[in-house]
């Protein structure tokens, strides 16, 4: 299990074959990544910060990692989060899931996504023509992360 | 119960505070309780914590609801709403 929160920026094909290492018995890497948009609720975006609660959020990571092995037959998991000041077009989040088939792969890696979104720490203020805002949590992430609980 | 307290955000920009140090009376304590006894310092902090924002709470890094029992050297945080990813 890998889980990092960095303001450097992350390669993606690096962090798949670190995943993979020399295992031989992995037969699908499922990949997540989350961007910076241009454009939010009407408005251009010219840029974001991501702020986090350091301790709390490595932790918060770490658990949504244990619950998806606890609950899907994967064999390894990874997440990157950046923080700091992005750019549109930015890459903001990694989320990698590797396992022997893709249907658990596939689940896993969208359980953790809809759960870093609801519960992991990080927080972003965006910068518009209209000036610096914080983004509004949104309702419908809650129901994305409503639809795994058994 | 000494309690170390940490603000994010929305909070910590309208509060002033990112992280304070607290002295309370050795009486049972939830997270409500708290959230009320710091909205007496006056107008922001009782818009912030007991408004219409909604604020989530965590003790020692564990997301919690208001009927939490904090106890003597937790670390206590209040954020708004998530919104990482």
């Amino acid at each position: 299990m890998t889980v990092r929160v960095q303001t450097e920026d992350f390669d993606v094909g690096f962090e798949i074959n670190q995943l993979r290492k020399a295992r031989k018995d992995i037969g699908a890497v499922v990949s997540f990544m989350g961007l910076v948009r241009d454009l939010n609720d009407g408005d251009a975006v010219s840029q974001l910060t991501l702020e986090h609660y350091p301790g709390m959020t490595e932790k918060s990571l770490a658990s949504i990692i244990n619950q998806a092995k606890a609950r899907w037959s994967i064999t390894d998991a990874l997440i990157v989060h950046r923080v700091g000041t992005l750019q549109p077009s930015d890459q903001i989040v990694l989320v990698l899931v590797s396992g022997a088939h893709r249907g658990e792969a596939f689940a896993a890696c969208e359980f953790m996504m809809d759960y870093l979104k609801t519960e992991a720490p990080f927080w972003k203020k965006e910068v518009t023509q209209l000036g610096e805002r914080w983004v509004e949590a949104k309702l419908t992430d809650d129901d994305a992360r409503g639809r795994w609980v058994k | 119960m000494k309690i170390k307290l940490f603000y994010f955000a929305r909070l910590k920009e309208a509060l002033k505070y990112s992280t304070e140090d607290l002295d309370l009376p050795d009486e049972p304590l939830t997270v409500l309780k708290l959230k009320a006894h710091l909205a007496k310092r006056g107008d922001v902090w009782g818009q912030m914590l007991m408004g219409k924002l909604k604020v989530r709470a965590a003790i020692n890094h564990e997301l919690v609801d208001d009927n939490a029992a904090i106890n003597n050297g937790d670390e206590v945080a209040f954020f708004p709403p998530v919104t990482g990813g």
